[in-house]
């Protein structure tokens, strides 16, 4: 199945690239080691030949599209299309120079989830098949279903198939992961204060500020970040508590209002933080309360940057 | 946690249209209004950024209250409509994290208002009083597990 679309998309990038429709195809190619699939630029029809879709495309390739100046074809799923509609939105991105190449994701697979079944062995090969996850390494061989090792926000996912495409790689499938996409910040609303705060410290004790999760967010293009921002300084450079939440605070309120809960954060976290806990819980008040979803349409306004007279102020006085 | 001997910091955030002039005629008049509360003229509630909330907490305040016009006599017309909305949700933010709702307080009050200023400013002192210092968001210049080791 897979291996199906990977023969599409080297097919139909290839055709792009030597007509010259556009400069540069945009996808994924192997890594180098198994499970941590890399972004691929093919510039040219022999590059083509690297690109490749397996479960491992976990990164958010639309950042890379900040900027581009010449015709770019890019190899977009659900959540990627709908950043690339927020980035037009926000004109970082002109919709003209973008060839989109809608493809629907199975739902991407949780390299952590995979190595944890395997503690003290290495995962040499990895392949899919169908439903199926074949993986072996010295002296082992097993094979497991897909769908225990899926990343969180791919079972809460509500648009799996693109939202705009220009050109559709292989069949639509089913819309949703299936889970319901507000339970994921519900196991801390339920808590006291106090708890709360405990267990925020454990989710984000482990942070080594790589600030990976900004560079793999494609929300986070601003030219200064206000943690690399010296005067003012909102915030400190050390791995110090307050330090650590004040980075992951701001960091998810900046995403209010845009975040498509693409999981790309969590997937480049090296030390695996959840810190898709602020951003789900953002966005489902920004839902709840103006009942917006961000990435949808080409003309909605950011609910951050508007008003109604009407809205909710229970908490206000 | 009721600490009688406990006198909590609040840095207030007051549009200079209003809430600031508010509690300018609060003084005139000689109402008294509780000596926590430090003003901060900010030039619209739209201003407020909640990178200055979080600054505060970290510089030990015990609580924020930010303070603009009310809705529809906003001197630059939407400036507050858009601070409510960036509040609803940095606000819910913030307790889903654990920083109790009393610690940061938004409110409308007209520059006539001095009365309810002064309501308002007594109600906000009493409530973080109640609830005792705020730790939770405070840079330590030396972290806590070297504090030990460096008293000989």
């Amino acid at each position: 199945m897979t291996n199906h679309i990977s023969t599409q998309i080297r097919q139909i990038a290839r055709e792009l690239l030597e007509s010259k429709t556009v400069k540069c195809v945009i996808g994924y190619k192997k890594g180098t080691i198994p499970m941590r699939e890399q972004i691929c630029f093919a510039r040219s029809p022999e590059q083509a030949d690297e690109l490749i879709w397996s479960g491992f495309c976990v990164l958010n390739q639309s950042k890379f599209l900040i900027g581009v100046e010449e015709p770019t074809a890019i190899v977009a799923q659900g959540c990627v299309t709908r950043n690339i509609i927020g980035l037009i939105r926000e004109n970082r991105v002109k919709r003209e120079n973008v060839h989109i190449l809608g493809i629907n994701s199975p739902g991407m697979l949780d390299h952590r989830k995979i190595a944890a079944k395997f503690p003290g062995r290495e995962i040499k090969e990895l392949w899919e098949h169908e439903d199926k996850i074949i993986a072996s390494g010295k002296g082992f061989k097993e094979t497991f279903p897909r769908k225990l090792f899926k990343r969180d926000n791919c079972y809460t996912c509500t648009h799996r198939n693109p939202v705009i495409y220009d050109q559709m790689i292989g069949e639509a499938g089913p819309e949703t992961g299936g889970g319901n996409i507000d339970n994921t910040a519900s196991p801390w609303e339920k808590k006291d204060y106090d708890q709360r705060w405990k267990i925020f410290t454990e989710t984000f004790k482990d942070c080594i500020r790589c600030y990976a999760c900004r560079d793999a967010c494609p929300l986070c293009y601003c030219r200064e970040c206000f943690v690399d921002s010296a005067r003012p300084q909102w915030c400190g450079k050390t791995v110090e508590e307050a330090d650590v939440h004040t980075f992951h605070i701001l960091r998810a309120f900046h995403c209010a209002g845009r975040c498509t809960d693409c999981g790309a954060c969590e997937s480049a976290c090296p030390v695996g933080i959840k810190m898709r806990r602020l951003t789900s819980k953002i966005e489902k008040d920004i839902r709840k309360m103006y009942g917006y979803s961000p990435g949808l349409k080409l003309d909605a306004r950011l609910p951050l940057t508007e008003f109604s007279l009407n809205d909710p102020e229970g908490f206000i006085g | 946690m009721s600490d009688k001997s406990f006198q909590p910091k609040i840095l207030a955030f007051l549009c200079k249209w209003c809430s600031y002039a508010a509690a300018d005629l609060a003084g005139v008049n000689r109402l008294s209004y509780p000596p926590n509360i430090t003003a901060i003229k900010i030039p619209c509630t739209g201003k407020m950024n909640p990178e200055y909330i979080i600054q505060a907490f970290r510089q030990g305040a015990d609580g924020v209250w930010i303070s603009g016009c009310h809705p529809g006599t906003c001197h630059y017309t939407s400036g507050n409509l858009i601070a409510r909305r960036r509040f609803a949700v940095f606000k819910n933010l913030l307790e889903y994290i654990g920083i109790e709702p009393q610690r940061v307080r938004l409110s409308w009050v007209g520059s006539s208002e001095a009365h309810r200023f002064q309501e308002i400013a007594q109600d906000i002192v009493d409530s973080i009083t109640e609830i005792g210092p705020a730790r939770k968001m405070v840079k330590n210049i030396i972290p806590q597990s070297y504090q030990g080791v460096r008293k000989i």
